[in-house]
């Protein structure tokens, strides 16, 4: 083992007393799995031939056939166990503690939902196994369909994307399709200065030129500033509800009110409807598109950054557009309709993330119409406890209810040196995850925290009881959070190398 | 509440903190009339034990294919999955975090995804690999964009033995550009993309995206086609739906191919229904800047160690918006860990064994199938795992009689295209033994005569 590197002065003795729960962890080395290669070994072999062997070379021209593997491992399962069990505790995730990292909601992922997802019956589907051997499958999606209308107040979902961006993408189509339909395309989009990075991408993706407008001092969007510049060339305007800041867009009815008078649509990126179930519905308040994330707000595990599932509902007048095929009912009877004339296509091979669906349909069954509802509720009570009783330690751009997420800032640090990138990275040493960082764009310097519902009153103490520490810190003892984090495997990374000199995968070392 | 800790003392307790008697007086920002009445209509909340008895009672309606033989291929392949994948891969610590944005506490997974980037271009032959992308059709999409952005050209050249499904994904992804997507007919004799054929389509192309093994499971003269389409300036895109093939077939990268993308869905993934499965996407070296999706580099800490993170993220929506690679940014991390788990445990040797079992697997039932009076090899090219017959009359009611057997036969190509209504898709991998290929032999001869 290589000699660890020095505690770098921090202070485990006053972290220890505060009963956080730090991150002086086991932390094995372990080798790239290509430097434990030893010839000869296979880690899981496959069955014995019960058929002749082919000979490759006598049914598959030479000049199709490979010489070698290359740099492929190898290695005995042993090797692999204990390769990915370390790779593994060198790794945070919402099992280890609060991932508060805002917009991402990171909520408990149920196990039960695992169990379930795994059961042959849902696992060991072919996709093209015929619909009369597949009538659980369907069944399960046209109910989530169902609950998933009923949440958003919609008329009609698709279950296909794979995740929020590609709903993104599903219902921007959908909304350019309708108005090409007509004779009459748009080629504009109006995105706030608040929303995620992947609506702007989605509408360029999907043809449209964005029109950028800006939230007001409050921090949310206003239906005078959405006047200006909605037109008649303008195909509608994305909207994320509650926004990133975690406001409630309060002038939504309004927004879409312009919006509709225009013959245009109003968007809704519902990657935040944690804050909502139950409490508002967004076709309600006058949206006709908005994509969900399941892998947010329906529990399903985020995977270290995926698979997600992220479903677009509609309301009727875009509903013949949805991509092939939809699910059918008819008597007892699911089936698939592949018979779309005005569908947008398809965004990916088969169905969907069907696995993903299975355990959001769990969690809604779990959940009920009134769980649901108290997640919400729960969502919003934590991050404006943590609100609260951080404000005033740090700075709080705006101060009124959020949400289910507050964004702070380093203002009150900044003086001493101190940034928001330090703040996050001395967390991890009190064995937080940090919050998302430097987003909004409109927070300079943003601390984005959202705690999600399934946290214990005894976890938010002890996290802002972490914060509050280290804003003492960043006033005393600065250089704890520059060399922050001391604890972990490895220290602060060097990102800037990793773009300057790329190194993006192994190489064998030539021969001598 | 199910999985939501807190007691009505603690509710009250916060509320009281901050300053509210409600919750209704956190939500003064939600205007009055906007909110919903009464409790959203959906089915009362189960217990845990209620929840799983009605899910296994729901998993039940369904068939699955253990409970019959399958001969489905057609980009969803079945192959055993070691139990160390599913094993570590359940590690919560692997599956319970989200992207590394934070890579002192991510190092786990940032590590996988660097051997899994690594797997990817020495099973390809290609230079870079990212980190996912969501499924195999979408990561064909992915770079047909690329390469018109390279090419700065339009024109996108799909060939007619690409899955359906890919191409379908191709086109709904590329309406928001416009623009020429043209699909290539194939030779009707060899069941593949005919180089000779495509020289005049391939004038003024960005790209020409091919199959192999295609759609019917023939292998495409790669070499030959990235001659016609580099001649005339543009790249060739080579997708793998089947990654098994590559133990044994040459990687596209030696092959004249700029972009190897495709699914790998048969490394480490189940069949699910459909999904979620694993785009890949490997490239060569000088396009790195115009790649899409998450890339994981190697570098150091400030004591030195070595550590990785993600990087080019100046390619990403998150920074540059609109003028991004692309859209992406949850990808398939957890199904490329499941890929990389399932690939190390077979390593060199395993890969080659299974990729030579799967070619004898198919070669022995291709050779009893073409034994039946009656049924014909559709095409003459060179197969791996997969291959079509045709059979005298429409397959439906042969399939229809093996359905009854337990048998699925494959896939009725007319579904796809019309002209092939007498042809079937059947794949054999080493799932299927050879008891389970003699009866589908001897049950296929009696449902045709």
């Amino acid at each position: 083992m290589k000699p660890r590197r020095k505690g770098q002065g921090i202070d485990l003795e006053k972290i220890k007393k505060m009963k956080a729960n730090g991150t002086k962890g086991l932390h094995l080395d372990e080798a790239l799995i290509f430097e434990r290669s030893c010839e000869g070994r296979i880690g899981v072999a496959p069955s014995r031939f019960d058929v002749p062997a082919c000979d490759a070379e006598k049914s598959i021209p030479r000049k199709y056939l490979r010489d070698d593997m290359g740099g492929f491992p190898e290695v005995a399962e042993i090797d692999v166990v204990r390769h990915y069990t370390r790779l593994s505790q060198w790794n945070f995730g919402v099992d280890s503690g609060l991932y508060p990292l805002g917009s991402c909601t990171m909520k408990y992922n149920p196990k039960i939902n695992e169990e379930i997802a795994a059961l042959p019956g849902f696992s060991r589907l072919h996709p093209y196994q015929g619909e009369e051997l597949s009538q659980g499958a369907l069944e399960l999606m046209f109910q989530l369909e169902e609950y998933l209308c009923e949440i958003t107040g919609m008329d009609a979902v698709t279950l296909q994307p794979s995740a929020g961006a590609q709903g993104e993408l599903c219902g921007l189509l959908m909304m350019a399709a309708f108005f090409k339909d007509r004779g009459k395309p748009r080629t504009k989009i109006i995105i706030p200065d608040t929303a995620h990075g992947t609506n702007p991408a989605s509408s360029h993706l999907a043809g449209f030129k964005v029109v950028p407008v800006k939230s007001e001092g409050r921090g949310a969007l206003t239906a005078n500033a959405v006047k200006d510049v909605m037109d008649a060339d303008t195909a509608g305007v994305m909207l994320t509800n509650p926004n990133t800041l975690g406001l409630f867009e309060a002038d939504i009815k309004e927004i879409a009110d312009v919006v509709h008078k225009k013959g245009g649509f109003l968007y809704c990126d519902g990657a935040n409807m944690n804050a909502l179930m139950g409490i508002v519905r967004l076709g309600d308040l006058g949206v006709d598109v908005v994509q969900l994330n399941l892998h947010k707000t329906f529990s399903t595990p985020h995977g270290g950054g995926g698979p997600g599932s992220g479903p677009v509902a509609v309301r009727k007048t875009l509903e013949p557009y949805l991509p092939v095929p939809r699910v059918r009912k008819r008597g007892k009877k699911y089936s698939f309709d592949f018979k779309r004339p005005r569908s947008i296509g398809r965004l990916k091979a088969f169905y969907g993330n069907f696995a993903i669906m299975v355990r959001a349909y769990s969690y809604i069954r779990r959940m009920g119409p009134e769980g649901l509802k108290r997640a919400a509720e729960a969502a919003i009570l934590n991050a404006n406890y943590i609100k609260e009783r951080l404000k005033g330690t740090f700075d709080l751009p705006f101060d009124r209810p959020c949400m289910h997420e507050c964004v702070f800032s380093d203002k009150v640090q900044q003086p001493n040196g101190v940034s928001t990138m330090d703040i996050a990275k001395r967390l991890i040493d009190y064995g937080y995850h940090p919050p998302t960082v430097y987003f909004p764009l409109v927070v300079p310097g943003a601390i984005m925290i959202e705690p999600t519902e399934t946290e214990t009153l005894e976890t938010l103490d002890r996290f802002i009881e972490a914060m509050k520490n280290i804003a003492d810190e960043a006033r005393n003892a600065p250089e704890l959070l520059k060399n922050a984090p001391a604890n972990t495997r490895v220290g602060r990374v060097d990102e800037t190398k990793a773009a300057r000199e790329p190194v993006l995968r192994w190489k064998a070392k030539p021969p001598l | 509440m199910p999985y939501i800790p807190h007691t009505e003392k603690d509710f009250e307790k916060i509320l009281a903190s901050v300053g509210a008697s409600s919750i209704d007086d956190l939500l003064k920002g939600v205007p009055e009339g906007l909110r919903l009445r009464g409790l959203l209509g959906l089915p009362e909340g189960l217990s845990e034990q209620e929840l799983a008895s009605a899910l296994k009672r729901l998993g039940r309606r369904n068939s699955t294919v253990d409970e019959y033989s399958s001969f489905l291929g057609a980009g969803a392949y079945n192959h055993y999955i070691p139990s160390a994948v599913r094993s570590l891969a359940s590690r919560s610590e692997f599956f319970t975090a989200y992207t590394p944005y934070q890579p002192e506490i991510s190092q786990g997974t940032l590590q996988a995804i660097f051997e899994y980037q690594t797997l990817v271009c020495e099973l390809t032959g290609m230079d870079v690999a990212n980190a996912s992308l969501y499924d195999g059709a979408s990561a064909a999409a992915e770079a047909a964009l690329m390469a018109r952005r390279i090419t700065g050209r339009d024109k996108v050249l799909l060939s007619g033995v690409l899955h359906p499904e890919y191409r379908e994904t191709v086109k709904t992804y590329l309406r928001g550009s416009g623009g020429d997507v043209r699909e290539l007919p194939f030779g009707t004799e060899s069941g593949t993309t005919i180089p000779d054929a495509i020289s005049v389509e391939s004038r003024g192309a960005a790209c020409l995206v091919v199959q192999h093994p295609n759609f019917f499971g023939c292998l495409e003269d790669l070499e030959a086609l990235a001659g016609v389409i580099h001649a005339n300036g543009g790249l060739l895109i080579a997708v793998v739906t089947e990654p098994v093939s590559l133990g044994l077939l040459k990687p596209p990268g030696e092959s004249g191919c700029d972009i190897a993308v495709g699914e790998m869905q048969s490394f480490g993934n189940a069949l699910n229904f459909g999904g979620p499965y694993l785009g890949f996407m490997a490239i060569k070296n000088e396009f790195v800047r115009q790649m899409p999706g998450r890339l994981v580099g190697q570098t150091s800490d400030r004591s030195g160690n070595r550590a990785f993170c993600l990087t080019f993220a100046t390619r990403e929506q998150h920074i540059r918006r609109e003028k991004a690679t692309s859209n992406i940014c949850t990808n398939h991390g957890l199904c490329a860990l499941m890929a990389a788990i399932h690939m190390v445990s077979l390593g060199k040797g395993g890969l080659m064994s299974l990729s030579r079992l799967n070619l004898s697997k198919a070669a022995y039932l291709r050779e009893r199938l073409l034994a039946i009076d009656g049924v014909r090899a559709a095409f003459d090219a060179p197969v791996f795992n997969e291959f079509a017959i045709t059979l005298g009359s429409g397959p439906q009611p042969a399939l229809r009689k093996l359905l009854r057997k337990g048998i699925i036969g494959g896939l009725a190509l007319e579904r796809f295209y019309a002209a092939l209504d007498r042809h079937i898709l059947v794949c054999a991998t080493e799932m299927n033994s050879r008891e389970e290929m003699d009866f589908f032999a001897d049950e296929f001869a009696k449902a045709v005569s």
